[in-house]
């Protein structure tokens, strides 16, 4: 409720005002300041996944043999050629080049597989938990199958399944990989946007609503699911590490996004194998998906402690 | 309902038990606690909240003081202050004195002060569900303050235990030492909270709005409950409570709290007879009666509680007061006596020569 | 509590069922057979091979046959070694992923609870940037770079511990190491926010009101009820464990299931896949059967209910 009271005239005692939800959420939030950190990362990723490709020195798949063999064929490391300011790979593909390749591809992992997750956890969880009874049981039994299968296994099972397939090649295997992590994700939203509205569904203000004659439609987008929206915000945020982390395992293993497009995890299995000779062709990547985890779980964090400020460790 | 038990004790502990109670009977005159200049402020990112606000009462031996107001008012804290159970941070004791049986608790070690807590005063919280450990056996929890600070052992501790419970009213105690504070219903947990209170025998009892959390068929037969205990064993209590009617049937004396300050204080029945401060008439006006019509709106006290930051020098109440003049806006008023011994009150009105009499 | 034991018993018949199913239905439709990756064989040797491993046989007769197997805990024969059946595969290798999953789920807890409690105690001073600096590298480490992280430092360039196999202690540690990583990480994180959330609540007051020592009241009365909502998430952790771990076992080289899972996945070993497959599923099911069934006696507000 945003109401404001004014100071009753004449009283030089002040009385306190009353602000939105959100705004007192972004008041805390603004506070955060490992939450900022983590917001400034995500921007960050942002930034290098939309632009990044555009920026960048040379397309990620060119390879300046030239290069290579100029440096007594070894790689380059980072800082040596301007041409190549992160280095290169055996191949001579330039680093900064992949790696941002490999940031737009994380970046469209993380956004995409959260809007399967979105479309398909958002309206199945509001339908459970709106009509409920028999509909609702049904529902949650389904989920139970989704949950008892180990994430990971599933992931690999139908990446391996469907590489091969048309839909498996579209876009170098990114839309393969992003349906399936979005699959095994989406009960968690689902289960919390069915718990809010179970809960919502019996308070006072559903009741006055439809003394009122408001369609249950209009209810449930209009009431409910606005006071869901906090917890699946934080929920989405928190689910994006997972998703990440999720394709870059996948593409260490080899499946996932197929060459020659570059995702963090291909370039960590490109130079596992001479990581003693060669160390900056597994710690760049490698650290890229560090400060990228971390920046999503500290705003993930904070987002929580900001919307529920009962939760929030500090006073 | 009383089951014959029979207490493990050495001959000892019964010796020092009997003195203290004895002690306790005969010290009737001298104050239990004094309270001067009590201020307790919250750091908040907002600001300082001046939540207890150079605070000073007495309270007498096995005497009941109620201290009443409504949210907000600060009454709470005073009573947290009084054990320096304040959480910190963000909330400091600032200034001021709290005598407790001839000691400073403010003073004391930290170590000092545990040990007086439970042994020589008890509390009584708001919410009996929240307040007891789910996790833990009421037995156990009734029997850790004893066994922390009696000195008693575990058989001893626990025939206690049975006897408190049967004194608090739980019907087969001794079959319930071992069930969890989710089995009792809410009264009955209420109890199980006064018989941890009580425990070790304690001089003074803070309870703080013991019955809000209880329906009020309940809430009758908790007070009797405090009431009757207290009386049986010379216990003071000072009872906080936004309740009106509560206050009038229990309290011997009554301290009305308004922004973190004491606006009016006297024996009970001068308090409600003939109270001189506009925020207790609003209070005493608010509560509904028996022969108000149906159609009448229920009267209410205009405006909020006033933000405990930056308070200036001006009478706290003043906004909401329809009796107000220039001068309550321009210096708050002392605590000054009337007509009645022990009477106090806040305001530039009501006093000798002011504008209502 | 034992009507809810037995439901959950119960209910793992039909998810199993469903797993099972999806799995083959993922196999089968991948195109080409088990022959057509690694030699070139002629028709008439694949016609052969085929009849042999009823790969002719309509789908559902198949899943059935298999499924049958299953009941009498047959898992059939290997496709990729041809003379050797998938019991005998997993029967060598079975001992050693649960001594791996066991120690990495020992490390977790021993060492994610404690520093969970030592940062909510020393909220806001050193402990709590300690821990939570260490939560934080844990979890945005993902394990296989973790576990070249460790070989890197320890293996080659400390040379305190053997990068491959698993044959005594020293060959135990980076594996299990690079395992638990991010457990210990979530697990930090859990129970420091839980001892928080404990911190406030209601009965620490009382208990603090009643006199008790301080160290009574973090250890009875906090990390008594802070550590109940964390047994929640164990459940999860084994399962991450589970399938975490066939990663490890292969960047390590250890001789257990998970090893061959990939190269199974690979090479189309059907029953292999299949095996493991329910196998893996089965283990999760059954650990967060356990945890529920824990949680749910531990929490008297459920076990006297």
């Amino acid at each position: 409720m945003a109401t404001q009271t004014k100071a009753i005239p004449n009283a030089p005692v002040a009385v306190r005002r009353s602000e939105g939800v959100w705004r007192d959420a972004w008041k805390r939030l603004r506070k955060n300041r490992l939450a900022i950190v983590g917001g400034f990362g995500v921007l960050l990723l942002a930034f290098a996944g939309i632009f990044g490709p555009m920026l960048a020195p040379h397309p990620y798949q060119v390879q300046d043999i030239a290069a290579v063999v100029a440096n007594g064929n070894e790689p380059l490391p980072p800082f040596q050629d301007m041409n190549h300011p992160l280095g290169t790979d055996q191949l001579g593909r330039d680093l900064m080049s992949r790696l941002l390749d490999g940031a737009q591809v994380s970046l469209t992992v993380a956004m995409v597989v959260q809007l399967v997750v979105l479309f398909i956890g958002v309206p199945l969880g509001a339908i459970a938990g709106w009509v409920g009874g028999r509909l609702d049981t049904y529902l949650m039994r389904v989920t139970d199958i989704f949950y008892a299968f180990p994430d990971l296994l599933f992931i690999i099972l139908m990446s391996v399944a469907f590489r091969e397939t048309a839909f498996g090649r579209a876009l170098n295997g990114v839309l393969l990989v992003f349906v399936a992590i979005g699959l095994t994700s989406w009960v968690t939203v689902a289960r919390l946007v069915r718990g809010q509205l179970l809960s919502l569904k019996e308070t006072e203000f559903v009741e006055a609503a439809r003394a009122i004659g408001v369609n249950d439609r209009n209810i449930v987008t209009k009431h409910l699911l606005p006071n869901a929206i906090g917890p699946v915000i934080v929920a989405v945020t928190l689910g994006i590490p997972t998703a990440i982390l999720a394709e870059a395992t996948l593409a260490y293993l080899g499946i996932g996004v197929q060459p020659p497009r570059a995702s963090w995890g291909t370039l960590i299995n490109d130079g596992v194998n001479q990581i003693r000779v060669y160390p900056w062709l597994v710690l760049m990547p490698g650290t890229l998906i560090a400060l990228s985890l971390m920046s999503f779980t500290f705003l993930g964090d904070g987002l929580r402690d900001a919307l529920d400020p009962k939760l929030k460790g500090k006073q | 309902m009383e089951e014959a038990v029979s207490l493990d004790l050495t001959p000892e502990e019964a010796a020092r038990i009997t003195r203290e109670q004895g002690d306790r009977a005969g010290t009737k005159s001298k104050n239990l606690l004094t309270v001067r200049n009590l201020s307790t402020h919250f750091y908040t990112p907002d600001g300082v909240v001046t939540a207890v606000d150079d605070v000073n009462f007495e309270l007498g031996h096995g005497e009941t003081l109620g201290l009443v107001g409504e949210s907000g008012c600060g009454k709470s804290v005073t009573a947290l202050s009084l054990t320096r159970l304040v959480p910190d941070p963000p909330g400091k004791i600032v200034s001021g004195s709290v005598i407790f049986d001839g000691v400073d608790l403010l003073k004391l070690s930290e170590d000092g002060m545990r040990k007086l807590r439970g042994k020589e005063i008890g509390f009584i919280f708001q919410d009996p569900l929240t307040s007891l450990n789910p996790t833990l056996t009421i037995g156990f929890q009734i029997a850790e303050a004893i066994r922390q600070h009696m000195g008693l052992s575990k058989k001893a501790s626990y025939n206690r235990v049975v006897e408190l419970l049967s004194k608090v009213g739980i019907p087969k105690a001794k079959d319930r030492l071992g069930d969890y504070p989710h089995q009792f219903s809410g009264g009955m947990r209420q109890r199980v909270m006064i018989a941890i209170a009580l425990s070790c025998d304690p001089k003074l009892i803070l309870a703080d709005e013991p019955t809000t959390a209880l329906d009020v068929t309940i809430q009758a037969q908790i007070l009797e409950l405090i009431s009757v205990l207290s009386d049986e064993f010379g216990t003071a209590v000072l009872l906080i409570t936004h309740d009106l009617g509560i206050a009038a049937g229990m309290c011997d004396r009554v301290n009305v709290m308004y922004g973190g300050r004491i606006v009016e204080t006297g024996n009970t029945d001068v308090i409600f007879d003939n109270p001189r401060m506009p925020y207790a008439w609003g209070l005493l006006d608010s509560l509904p009666r028996l022969d108000d019509l149906r159609s009448d709106r229920l009267r209410t006290i205009e405006g909020l509680p006033p933000l405990l930051i930056n308070v200036p020098d001006a009478c706290r109440f003043n906004p909401r007061c329809s009796f107000t003049r220039d001068v309550c806006r321009e210096k708050e008023p002392e605590l000054t006596a009337r007509a009645e011994p022990g009477h106090f009150a806040r305001c530039w009105a009501t006093e000798p020569g002011g504008w209502i009499a | 509590m034992v009507g809810f034991i037995i439901r959950r018993v119960l209910w793992l018949i039909p998810v199993l069922f469903v797993v099972s199913l999806i799995t083959f239905a993922f196999m089968h439709m991948v195109p080409g057979g088990p022959w057509s990756y690694e030699k070139q064989l002629n028709a008439g040797t694949i016609n052969r091979l085929n009849a042999i491993y009823h790969l002719n046989d309509p789908i559902w007769q198949q899943y059935l046959t298999w499924l049958l197997g299953v009941l009498r805990f047959d898992f059939g024969p290997s496709f990729r070694y041809s003379d050797r059946t998938v019991n005998d595969i997993l029967a060598d290798g079975w001992l050693t992923t649960v001594h791996l999953g066991a120690m990495a789920f020992g490390l977790s807890v021993f060492v994610g609870i404690p520093l969970g409690i030592i940062g909510a105690l020393g909220h806001n001073r050193l402990p709590d940037y300690v821990a939570t600096a260490v939560s934080m590298v844990g979890i945005a480490t993902p394990s296989f770079v973790l576990a070249i992280l460790l070989i890197v430092i320890f293996s080659v360039g400390l040379d305190w511990f053997p990068s491959r196999g698993w044959k005594g202690p020293d060959t135990w540690v980076l594996p299990v190491v690079a395992l638990s990583g991010y457990q210990i990480a979530q697990i930090a994180r859990y129970t420091r926010a839980s001892m928080l959330e404990v911190t406030r609540k209601d009965y620490v007051r009382t208990a603090h009101s009643k006199g008790i020592r301080n160290t009574a009241v973090v250890v009875r009365h906090m990390i008594r009820n802070a550590l109940i909502p964390v047994i929640t998430i164990l459940g999860p952790i084994l399962a991450f464990l589970v399938t975490g771990s066939f990663i490890i076992e292969n960047f390590f080289g250890i001789p257990g299931i998970g090893r061959n899972y990939i190269a199974a996945i690979g090479g189309r070993d059907y029953s292999m896949i299949m095996a493991t497959t329910i196998i893996y599923a089965f283990a999760v099911a059954f650990l967060n059967l356990i945890v529920d069934v824990m949680y749910a006696y531990i929490d008297p507000r459920i076990r006297y209910s």
